[in-house]
């Protein structure tokens, strides 16, 4: 096949794509995805290659690689359509076992089923797996039906239909109607309605404009948009598109993070491909429509997912931020009308097309339409990407798909919105999934990262580590910000290190206060978030920690120490060979001690102690009892 | 987490370095609008770093300042103006990371490695960096080396992996 010059000429590419597939031969997927090649993916590929060559099946099944499923933890994943049995962490010596009895015999591999960790029971289906039950995969859906480096297979799911629809069938004034109708809001953090802010670059005046695909993905802990980017290149693409012709843009950027570099190959190859079949360049489709894209690596800031940093990057300069207005909108890329938008939301920009915003905005909430993909991370049982429909609960996320909290551990707090979200206390697990709902219980949608922590984490260390990070990453050219941080961060590293004094919640309330108020940027803006939520939710650990020099989580290191319970030990010297410090004196059958000068707290006897003694304990904000080696 | 100042002045020695590479480069990009960071990226993929000559090629080339220049490099995390391990060690420090456990793992390294972030142990063999979230947080706690990662990482998995690397040399 060669140019593709009209819609006609695309829908019967399509059908022959289509008539050349039959959906009912067996078709084994393989996750490709950043994590899943980790995992060993590439190693499994060979042998699946290698296996249906030997057991001369070629002509029987098909073979494909995917992008992210979103079970990272679970990979290698395999699941073989058209029932959809799914396979996690398979290695290449399951191959020939899966492909003599699966493929071959219609029988289960059993040991490579998922296990509900909680109940034991097992599901062979992927869509029984209750960590994909619950979801509603609208944007990440297709990463599992379709080979990234594939045209043919994106277009074997609708691909670019919406996008001849928004060439022939509507006029630009249109596309930002349906856009304003959906109620769709960005997905990188803020949630502006996107298509008002298209609707600003369409109306500003200047013939040259340009759209940017926001690819920094900053947010330690979230990945979405780095699975989006991998795993289905071609939709981000269309909705840039789409995009431009409403804004009237000829051009494109997609800046993306310098630690993603499958997503860049994932993405210049979709480029080559959609070029060379005449769906990016000159004339698009017939319609006189031209657009380009150029891909842009960043090269490790975090300010640069701010939109003014991102331009700045993008012109060669430093990314450090503007003050707005003047807005991207009217003056953003070599100072021309700019439209910058998250991966994600570029990405929901064909749905909305091809489904109507009717279809869209009768999913979710009466502000927050559609749906959200999170990063559903730490302690929690299932870990990976999940897309929930707007209006879930944190709950139903977190028990229902993420399966609770590990190891029979209490929930403590979940942290949304990344360094400039904040963490929730159990008592408000019920929120919803919402722009609004998330931002008045004192947390935010940001851009999905979402961290679950136990009782083993400390809020006051989490608090601090946020704002090291912010620190860090503050670009320094305003005041309030790089100086509010960096005193925010001094306080909160003498609290965790036992050297917090009386009035430092005041002082950090007061810092917060001004770095919110004067800070150029929502990088400073937000900076103080982490503080004033955990300090809403959990004061108690900051007075733990500044009254009585004590962790209550004992994770903090200069607040806790280990000792042998003199009751509880046998003398088994399980914990004096573990240690990497000599700290530990005892011999056979006699208590062993710890000497606390020596300790460096790295927690090795405590894990080393076996279970069934226990004899290892941690203690914070009480003095170490003086014990003895004598017998036990 | 870029590199000081003295750690810039450090590499302030005279440097013999071949430009043919870098003048190849300047060719490819000369002309694009915005070049400046596609240049200096490729530049370090071809050297491992910024060598000092080649800033004042580009500032040539390109018609802008040095100092314009190494006001791009010292802004960004992503670019190294001295040579750098054969192994670069990357910890993941973000939120899921640190949530699992990645301090004792930064430790560690440390430990072994008596290198901080942005250093290099004296035979070249390896480079440590601490950074924040590489975007495979559902394996959290993570390494990687090079380009390969590493998963679900303990303390003793780390020793495992440093000596694998040492072993290759
Ligand atoms: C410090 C900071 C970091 C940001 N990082 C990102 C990011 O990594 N990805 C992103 O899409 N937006 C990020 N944003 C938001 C962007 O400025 C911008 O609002 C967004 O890309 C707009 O797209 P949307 O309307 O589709 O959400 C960041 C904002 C700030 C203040
Ligand atoms: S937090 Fe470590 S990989 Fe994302």
């Amino acid at each position: 096949m060669s140019r593709i010059n009209s819609p006609a000429e695309l829908e019967s590419f399509r059908k022959e794509i289509l008539s050349q597939r039959d959906p009912d031969k067996p078709c084994i997927t393989l996750c490709s995805g950043s994590a899943c090649l980790a995992t060993g993916s590439g190693k499994v590929f060979a042998a699946l290659e290698q296996e249906i060559e030997k057991q001369g099946i070629t002509a029987e099944v098909s073979f494909r690689t995917t992008g992210c499923h979103g079970f990272c933890e679970q990979g290698p994943i395999v699941v073989i359509y058209p029932q959809g049995i799914c396979y996690l962490k398979v290695q290449p010596e399951d191959i020939a076992e899966i492909i003599s009895a699966t493929i071959k015999e219609q029988k289960i591999v059993e040991r490579l089923l998922y296990v509900d960790p909680n109940t034991g029971e097992k599901s062979s289906l992927e869509e029984d797996i209750p960590f994909y039950k619950h979801q509603q995969r609208l944007v990440l859906g297709a990463n599992r039906k379709i080979d990234p480096k594939s045209l043919e297979d994106y277009l074997a799911v609708e691909g670019y239909q919406a996008l001849a629809k928004t060439l022939f069938e509507m006029t630009p004034e249109q596309v930002v109607g349906e856009v304003k109708d959906a109620k769709l809001r960005g997905r990188g953090g803020a949630g502006f309605p996107s298509g008002v802010k298209w609707d600003f670059a369409r109306n500003a005046p200047g013939d040259q404009k340009y759209v940017v695909v926001n690819c920094d993905e900053g947010d330690p802990g979230a990945y979405m948009d780095r699975s989006v980017m991998e795993g289905n290149p071609f939709a981000v693409l269309e909705g840039l598109m789409i995009g431009a012709y409403a804004i009237g843009a000829n051009e494109g950027y997609v800046y993306v993070r310098q630690e993603y570099p499958l997503a860049v190959s994932n993405l210049a190859i979709a480029i080559e491909k959609a070029e060379k079949y005449g769906l990016l360049g000159k004339d698009i489709l017939g319609s006189g429509f031209d657009f380009t894209v150029k891909v842009h690596r960043g090269a490790g800031a975090f300010i640069c997912g701010e939109e003014t940093s991102l331009l700045n990057s993008l012109e060669g300069k430093p990314g450090e931020p503007n003050a707005r207005p003047p807005f991207p909108a009217t003056k953003g890329l070599w100072g021309k009308p700019t439209n910058i938008n998250n991966v994600e939301t570029w990405a929901n920009i064909p749905l909305v097309i091809n489904k109507g915003a009717d279809f869209f905005s009768a999913i979710g909430t009466e502000n927050s339409k559609g749906t959200k993909i999170f990063s559903l991370v730490g302690k929690v049982n299932n870990t990976g990407l999940v897309e929930v429909p707007m209006g879930a609960s944190l709950r139903d996320i977190i028990f229902k798909i993420g399966g609770g909290v590990p190891d029979g551990k209490q929930f403590k707090a979940v942290q949304t919105g990344g360094p400039s979200g904040g963490c929730l206390p159990e008592n408000l697990l019920d929120t919803k999934v919402d722009f609004d709902e998330l931002t008045k219980a004192g947390a935010m949608m940001g851009s999905g990262g979402m961290i679950v922590m136990d009782e083993d984490t400390c809020l006051v260390d989490i608090a601090r580590y946020f704002l090291e990070f912010l620190s860090d990453e503050s670009c320094g050219k305003c005041t309030p910000c790089r100086e509010g941080i960096r005193q925010m961060l001094k306080i909160l590293t003498n609290m965790t290190n036992g050297l917090g004094q009386e009035g430092d919640i005041e002082l950090l309330q007061e810092l917060a206060e001004t770095t919110k108020g004067s800070s150029m940027c929502a990088l400073g803006k937000t900076a103080p978030n982490p503080v004033l939520s955990t300090l809403k939710h959990f004061r108690h650990e900051y007075e733990a920690h500044i009254n009585h020099q004590k962790c209550p989580a004992l994770a903090c290191k200069e607040l806790i120490a280990f000792y042998i319970d003199p009751d509880k030990c046998k003398g088994c010297g399980a914990c004096l060979r573990k240690c990497p410090a000599d700290a530990i004196t005892g011999e056979k059958k006699k208590i062993h001690v710890v000497d606390q000068g020596k300790c460096t707290r790295c927690k090795g006897c405590f894990e080393a102690c076996p279970a069934a003694f226990d004899a290892v304990r941690i203690l914070s904000g009480e003095p170490v009892p003086v014990a003895v080696p004598e017998e036990v | 987490m870029t590199e000081t100042a003295e750690q810039v002045e450090e590499t302030a020695v005279e440097e013999e370095i071949d430009l043919t590479a870098a003048n190849k480069i300047l060719d490819k990009y000369q002309d694009m609008h915005g070049a400046l960071m596609p240049v200096l990226q490729a530049i370090q993929e071809e050297y491992g770093y910024i060598p000092e000559p080649t800033v004042f090629l580009v500032a040539e080339r390109l018609n802008v300042y040095s100092s314009q220049i190494y006001g791009v490099l010292t802004f960004y995390a992503q670019f190294h103006l001295k040579p750098r391990g054969k192994y670069i060690i990357r910890v993941c420090m973000g939120t899921a990371c640190h949530v699992k456990g990645a301090g004792r793992i930064g430790d560690t390294v440390k430990e072994r490695l008596g290198i901080g972030h942005a250093e290099t142990t004296e035979d070249l063999l390896f480079t440590a960096e601490y950074v924040a979230c590489i975007g495979a947080c559902g394996m959290a706690p993570v390494i990687m080396v090079n380009d390969a990662t590493y998963g679900s990482i303990t303390v003793q998995k780390t020793d495992e992996v440093i000596e694998k690397y040492k072993a290759i040399g």
